[in-house]
């Protein structure tokens, strides 16, 4: 069901500078970021990155600031041409494509959701949302009957004619969201696009994405640098730093087993219970009685379940049937915070 | 003191270029005027037109474009007191004759200007060619280019004209190129995210949104054309400036004041209606819900 590939990102990288193409067999010889802007001048925004996202799923990613997130996401619309490699999205090479199948390819594959909102201040609501229709030369009254269904969707109804300043930001964002869903397009890149609203509202807006995920199916680049953010939405993460993925997987993988210290810092605030499934702490061993647990159930919603029949171990079960026990104590081992791996403290840039 | 070049050979010089250039306008001065002869009757018909209308019919005129442009009764009756004092103080052929040559002035400078401008903005080579042309535009005295221009076009409405878009353009120039610099960022990759062609994002995005700015650049240009009004008029453009003159050459103070002070009321009207139209512009930036 997930298995179709959406956007392949094969061995990108991107230098910026005045000469990045020089560059390039620099960076393939393992030179630094720090070393390749000290020596040569030039910044290394992008290093040898491949990521497969696969169709209707979210893939998030991750990475402190100055990691190469905004750069990546603006690859895949080609607002940013790389310096080396490959970036396919439904069998086609993006970076092949000319000007016109370009600006086609943008208008109805993919669209965007901005962290600023970048919303036009002189339109009003409705016509914000009719905006990528417009580009598309429907016809401004058809444009804006089809604009209405989801600023219906993303609860503005009422609002159509006031202006972007007249909003607040929850608000706003909500246009942000709508204008990206009126074009139809399969793919959705969202840069950060929640990171600057306050936390409730956040919450609020990671409730209308869900939401509409379920129903629409689109497959969804989500950049965040917020953990928790990114094990709601993600189906999968991929962590960068400094250009380079650093690890990818689904996020419970990368609780599991952080490749690093990096990504260390980044799972260690979080709470694991909430991520981790039985399926991490069972075992093969049968047991008799118990009350049953699923086995993707996370442990948040199984430990209460043991606690209250004051058992000792649970039934695990997949389809109904009992593949396996779990024991408390396995569990609360498991969602306490692990120590680093390492004693070295890195510092990260 | 011994300069590198003699004085000799620098009065050959200055000859050779006058000689050169008079040559030249010997032989296409009859050209370029007639290239330029249905611009001047046009400049013609139009002054006879604001000077023949009854003068109530242009009050009211006046009036109309101040409301819309500013939506505000004191300007409008500003507006109303002010031309028709002009007229009941006998200096109304002279002020419409102004007024005429203003609005083909600026009608031009916009017409010219913004495309210039649009294009500074587009490319940094054409700003760095056109930026210091503009500063000798602003800054070389006009009477230094007044010699060429007649030389070439003669005494008239055309040189006139010219003498003052040379002076007035600049401001509308450097103001349109600086407004689409400044438009955000983030805007204009939306834009270009959705798929928009540089068409559009010009007239969807960039030009709106660096409204404000052109606009000042139109009332500056408006207020540049009036204070070259009576520079104009020694090159045979009728207008307010011609009293001026005469007043300055008989040192009459009443007649020199009165029509000076015709071209400060001019001044001020365009400069309130034009801003006013310029702030409503940007209505949309303002927040409150009562909008
Ligand atoms: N046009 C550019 N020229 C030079 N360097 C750039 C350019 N754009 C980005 N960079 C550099 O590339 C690196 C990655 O930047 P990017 O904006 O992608 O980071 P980010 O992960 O999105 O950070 P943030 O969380 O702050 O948005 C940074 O070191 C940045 O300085
Ligand atoms: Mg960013």
């Amino acid at each position: 069901m997930m298995s179709d590939i959406k956007v392949k990102i094969k061995h990108l990288y991107k230098i910026f500078g005045s000469n990045p193409t020089a560059m390039v067999n620099h960076v393939k010889n393992g030179i630094s970021k720090q070393e390749l802007l000290s020596q040569y001048r030039h910044v290394l925004g992008l290093k040898d990155v491949n990521i497969n996202v696969p169709a209707r799923g979210v893939q998030v990613i991750m990475g402190l600031s100055g990691s190469g997130k905004s750069t990546l996401i603006r690859h895949i619309n080609r607002l940013i041409e790389p310096t080396d490699g490959e970036i396919i999205v439904d069998g086609k090479n993006v970076l092949k494509m000319n000007i016109n199948e370009l600006r086609d390819f943008r208008r109805h594959t993919l669209s965007m959701v901005f962290q600023k909102f970048a919303l036009l201040p002189h339109y009003t609501v409705m016509d914000n949302v009719a905006y990528g229709l417009k580009v598309q030369n429907i016809p401004i009254e058809k444009a804006r009957q089809r604009s209405q269904k989801w600023i219906d969707r993303v609860g503005l109804s009422g609002f159509e004619y006031n202006y972007p300043a007249q909003l607040s930001g929850g608000m706003q964002q909500r246009v942000g969201l709508a204008r990206a869903l009126a074009t139809d397009a399969e793919i959705l890149l969202m840069d950060e696009a929640f990171s600057a609203l306050d936390p409730l509202i956040r919450t609020d807006m990671q409730d209308i994405l869900l939401d509409l995920q379920e129903e629409l199916h689109k497959t969804i680049i989500f950049i965040t640098h917020d953990l928790d953010e990114a094990l709601r939405i993600g189906d999968n993460i991929a962590i960068l730093r400094d250009g380079e993925v650093v690890q990818q997987g689904t996020p419970q993988e990368i609780v599991l087993h952080p490749a690093d210290d990096y990504v260390n810092d980044f799972i260690k605030d979080i709470n694991r219970a909430r991520v981790l499934e039985v399926s991490s702490v069972m075992d093969d061993k049968l047991i008799d009685h118990g009350p049953d647990i699923d086995i993707n159930m996370v442990i948040e919603e199984a430990l209460p379940r043991l606690s209250a029949m004051t058992a000792p171990k649970g039934v695990v079960t997949q389809d109904g049937k009992a593949v396996g026990s779990v024991c408390l104590d396995r569990m609360v081992a498991a969602i306490a915070r692990p120590k680093s791996t390492s004693n070295s403290k890195t510092i990260y840039s | 003191m011994n300069f590198p070049i003699d004085r000799i050979d620098l009065r050959e010089l200055k000859k050779g270029i006058d000689f050169a250039f008079r040559d030249f306008s010997r032989t296409y001065g009859d050209a370029i005027e007639a290239f330029f002869d249905p611009l001047m009757y046009f400049m013609v018909w139009l002054e006879q037109l604001m000077i023949n209308a009854p003068w109530q019919v242009m009050v009211f005129i006046f009036a109309f474009l101040a409301w819309l442009g500013s939506r505000s009764v004191l300007l409008v009756l500003g507006t109303v007191c002010s031309f028709a004092l002009i007229y009941y103080l006998r200096m109304w052929e002279d002020t419409m004759a102004t007024v005429a040559i203003i609005s083909v002035a600026t009608l031009t400078c916009i017409g010219i200007g913004i495309p210039l401008g649009v294009l500074m903005a587009r490319s940094n080579r054409v700003q760095a060619i056109v930026t210091p042309i503009l500063d000798v535009m602003q800054t070389i005295p006009s009477f230094v280019y007044l010699i060429p221009v007649v030389m070439l076009l003669g005494i008239g409405k055309v040189p006139g004209l010219l003498a003052v878009c040379i002076y007035a353009m600049p401001p509308i120039v450097r103001l349109t190129n600086l407004g689409i610099r400044l438009v955000d960022k983030e805007v204009l990759e939306a834009a270009e995210s959705f798929g928009a062609s540089y068409r559009q994002k010009l007239f969807d995005v960039q030009i709106p949104l660096a409204l404000p700015n052109i606009f000042a650049g139109v009332n500056q240009t408006i207020m540049m054309a009036l204070a070259m009004v009576v520079i104009a008029s020694m090159i045979g453009v009728k207008s307010l400036g011609v009293p001026v003159l005469r007043a300055i050459s008989n040192q009459y103070l009443a007649l020199g004041l009165m029509n000076g002070l015709a071209i400060v009321v001019l001044a001020i009207i365009f400069d309130r209606v034009s801003q006013k139209y310029g702030q409503r512009l940007q209505k949309h930036r303002q927040g409150g819900h009562d909008v």
